[in-house]
């Protein structure tokens, strides 16, 4: 079976998420019989056996990173604050007359498509070629706009383009419910395949160099001070201003808590001036974006990960948290809350709630310690291969009624 | 009746912190070392300044006052400043120090670190204060008499504080809302205090030098010193002319290509021409004149933007946030007894610092961009902050705090 896989992003060149389901999701994939090819909107190069990676054009992931993240709705806001409307949608011409041109030249049997930026290139592959056409919702545009409609345009194509397919993947009950409510998708038409874990993802940052990278924070947590972390975009869907909130609740009982703050995006001044502004500058820490051992030890050094999402179709980074030692708080507003029970939950608005639990948590090690063990052993469990498998089947029955 | 110029210039450089990252808090405190090319690196600025400013303006300065026995100014000059010049630039500080030696040039007092701590610490304050007194007798040979606060930074308390100190006068800008229908071009005297002189900057005939004389834009384009020594001759009712400014302006700020320095050249002659006209130093012009009236300043008046406040410093949350963490560590840092903390301390206190994290006109891309070496004011406040972790980090190691 030869899957055409379209999407905008791999690891390592990846602005979050979607960049890394594609690439685990792939990976287990391939222990199947199936051969896959990936087109990137991007060329770089693929350090991997299990699949082909193709370019549709030869431009640096730099020029579409800076330019087009896949997350962002539409607005691209620089370091020094200046704002510029992107052309993203240039980039998904380009990207979709590239893979117009491709599918012409490619054998294939299936076209598997990942998020709006590249449906409607997918939607001419199946022009080109009609085969059954699989879409993989990873988020829609309500939720990258923090809750609000977004980009008239990016709506359209989601709603065209999941007319047009022959079925839909949601990362979650809770984006399928979303498609249906927003794009009036018949729910049958539409699967629910989450998100999972690699563990080797923790098994090889693990062991490189366990030394924590934040060496103050270490400093400071022998000496009773207390860290909360997150890690992800500083965007408006990922809801920190609550986080934030909560903060300044949680410092004015207990002092000696520090906030981790590890990311970057539009939010980033906000967010700074904000934590200027309730007065707690002093507990709260901006990190940039990190990568690698530094990524590892955001979490690590950390006695609890929130995740404070405003909208989050799936959300891995609490998985991630856990398999490098840190219990978690998670908005229920999140994917991942359907599959994790070892967690702290709360609704993202309820900063009062937040603050209570971050609390609870600094004050007691049982809590913690309690949270992290019971949350590490729900780990062990995921994995990608339940989702290839189901996946697998999707495709297997969509071939046989192609055929017919 | 005379009238008198009085030149007062000020030389300043903070030393600025690297991109100093939370990575670095706990593991290195070289807060304000990088590599040479780094837009933060102060050596290099320093010698950047040295060629186009420092050397061909204290060139120009000393062929003045060789050729006229009559002229003479008045500079300040920090002690983050004069640091720097020793380190990287002491051909800087041995023209400073040739300027000095024709006893025309008045040195003031201020504080060493060019801080805002008079309105934070008093103790810190006076501290600072003396230790810029003795570098000064210590490279100059001379002791100040006049004072003046970072920014020009004034108020009554301010005042009465430099009055029972001693000092013979203190400057302040000269801003309608302290003057209101009074000239700045008299001496005055500040409220509740017995001896002390207060010199108000012009900030009109000032800022036509500091600011406007380059501006081809500006109706009075090219300002020739013929014209400017009118302006001052025409002004009947008047006994001195306080041009207080940025010593940078020359060279720096208005390049030498704007004619600044032939302007600078040619002053002195174009105003001794006329009969009665003289240059003095602030401590002569305070002694020459009588006080024409006292100036109540309640609330504190600074040389800086259209709201002569200090909000170009502390009117954001994040400088707020910052200044104040800074000053609540006083106690412990200076209990340390550790030279090297508590100097670092005091480097992290120069308003500078505070400057690059305005945001009033961030999305102009204005002035306060054209002096920052970071790339946004966020940048500013996260390394700033980090500095102060890592003051936390040293006070911990040593039981101090946690």
């Amino acid at each position: 079976m030869k899957i055409l896989m379209l999407g905008w992003e791999l690891p390592p060149h990846n602005s979050g998420g979607l960049g890394v389901a594609c690439y685990q999701l792939c990976k287990a994939l391939s222990k199947k019989d199936v051969d896959i090819e990936f087109i990137l909107p991007y060329h770089a190069p693929f350090e991997g056996d299990f699949m082909t990676v193709t370019a549709a054009h030869p431009q640096g992931p730099r020029a579409l990173l800076v330019n087009a993240s896949a997350y962002d709705s539409y607005k691209y806001v620089y370091p020094d604050g200046r704002e510029e409307w992107v052309d993203i949608f240039g980039q998904q011409h380009a990207y979709e007359s590239a893979v117009a041109q491709l599918a012409t030249e490619k054998e294939f049997d299936i076209i598997h498509a990942h998020d709006w930026l590249t449906f409607r290139a997918a939607l001419r592959a199946k022009q080109a070629r009609d085969v059954p056409l699989v879409l993989h919702v990873h988020s829609i545009e309500r939720d990258r706009a923090g809750g609000n409609d977004g980009n008239p345009l990016v709506r359209e194509i989601e709603a065209t383009s999941m007319q047009l397919a022959d079925k839909v993947i949601a990362v979650s009950q809770l984006t399928k419910d979303a498609i249906v409510a927003d794009y009036d998708i018949p729910a049958d038409k539409i699967e629910v395949l989450h998100n999972s874990i690699d563990h080797q993802v923790f098994s090889d940052l693990l062991a490189v160099d366990p030394e924590n990278t934040y060496h103050y924070l270490s400093h400071m947590k022998a000496r009773g001070y207390h860290v909360v972390a997150n890690v992800g975009r500083l965007t408006i869907q990922k809801g920190l201003t609550n986080l934030l909130r909560a903060a300044k609740e949680v410092i004015y009982r207990e002092p000696k808590t520090l906030f981790l703050i590890s990311g970057s995006g539009d939010q980033y001044f906000e967010l700074i001036e904000l934590a200027a502004e309730l007065g707690i500058a002093k507990n709260v820490i901006f990190t940039g974006f990190q990568r690698g051992k530094a990524w590892r030890d955001s979490f690590a050094i950390a006695d609890l990960f929130v995740m404070p999402s405003v909208s989050e179709p799936f959300g891995i980074t609490p998985l991630e948290s856990i398999g490098f030692g840190t219990p978690t708080l998670i908005s229920k507003q999140s994917g991942v809350a359907e599959i994790l029970h070892s967690t702290l939950r709360v609704d993202f608005w309820d900063v009062q709630a937040m603050a209570n639990q971050i609390t609870a948590v600094v004050q007691n090690s049982s809590l913690r310690d309690e949270l992290q063990a019971n949350a590490a052993k729900e780990l062990i469990n995921m994995s990608w291969d339940s989702a290839a498998d189901k996946l697998f089947t999707i495709y297997d029955h969509h071939l046989q009624k192609a055929m017919a | 009746m005379s009238k008198s110029i009085v030149l007062y210039l000020h030389v300043h450089q903070p030393y600025r912190v690297r991109n100093y990252t939370i990575f670095d808090a706990g593991v290195q405190h070289n807060y304000f070392d990088t590599a040479y090319d780094d837009p933060t690196n102060n050596e290099r600025i320093i010698r950047k300044v040295a060629e186009k400013s420092y050397l061909p303006t204290n060139q120009h300065l000393l062929a003045l006052l060789n050729k006229h026995p009559e002229f003479k100014l008045s500079l300040s000059i920090t002690g983050t400043v004069l640091e720097q010049f020793e380190k990287w630039a002491p051909d800087v500080l041995k023209s400073f120090q040739d300027l000095v030696a024709t006893g025309r040039v008045e040195i003031l007092a201020e504080t060493y670190h060019h801080s805002l701590a008079f309105f934070y610490s008093r103790s810190e304050f006076e501290t600072q204060v003396e230790m810029h007194r003795s570098k000064i007798e210590a490279l100059f040979g001379q002791t100040p008499k006049v004072f003046r606060n970072t920014e020009l930074a004034y108020n009554n308390d301010l005042a009465v504080w430099a009055d029972e100190h001693g000092y013979k006068g203190i400057l302040a800008e000269g801003w309608d809302k302290l003057l209101d229908w009074r000239s700045a071009n008299f001496v005055y005297k500040p409220v509740n205090t017995k001896n002390i002189k207060l010199l108000l900057k012009n900030y009109k005939l000032s800022d036509d030098i500091a600011f406007r004389f380059g501006d081809q834009s500006w109706s009075e384009w090219p300002l020739t010193a013929d014209k400017y020594a009118h302006w001052l001759n025409e002004t009947a009712d008047a006994t001195n002319f306080n041009l207080f400014m940025d010593y940078e302006t020359f060279g720096e700020h208005q390049w030498s290509e704007s004619g600044i320095f032939k302007f600078l050249a040619e002053l002195p002659s174009q105003w001794l021409k006329t009969d009665g006209n003289n240059f003095m130093t602030v401590s002569e012009a305070c002694e020459a004149y009588d006080s024409k009236d006292n100036i109540d300043a309640p609330e504190t008046v600074t040389w800086a933007d259209t709201e002569r406040d200090l909000s170009a410093w502390l009117g954001n949350n994040m400088q707020s946030s910052a200044i104040t963490a800074l000053y609540d560590i006083q106690d412990l840092i200076i209990g340390s007894q550790d030279l090297s903390l508590i100097e670092d301390w005091r480097r992290l206190q120069t308003s500078d610092h505070f400057y690059y994290m305005c945001t009033k006109w961030f999305n102009d891309g204005d002035i306060h961009a054209y002096f920052s070496p970071y790339e946004n004011p966020y940048d500013a406040f996260i390394a700033y902050m980090n500095t102060y972790h890592d003051l936390k980090f040293r006070l911990s190691e040593k039981g101090l705090a946690v």
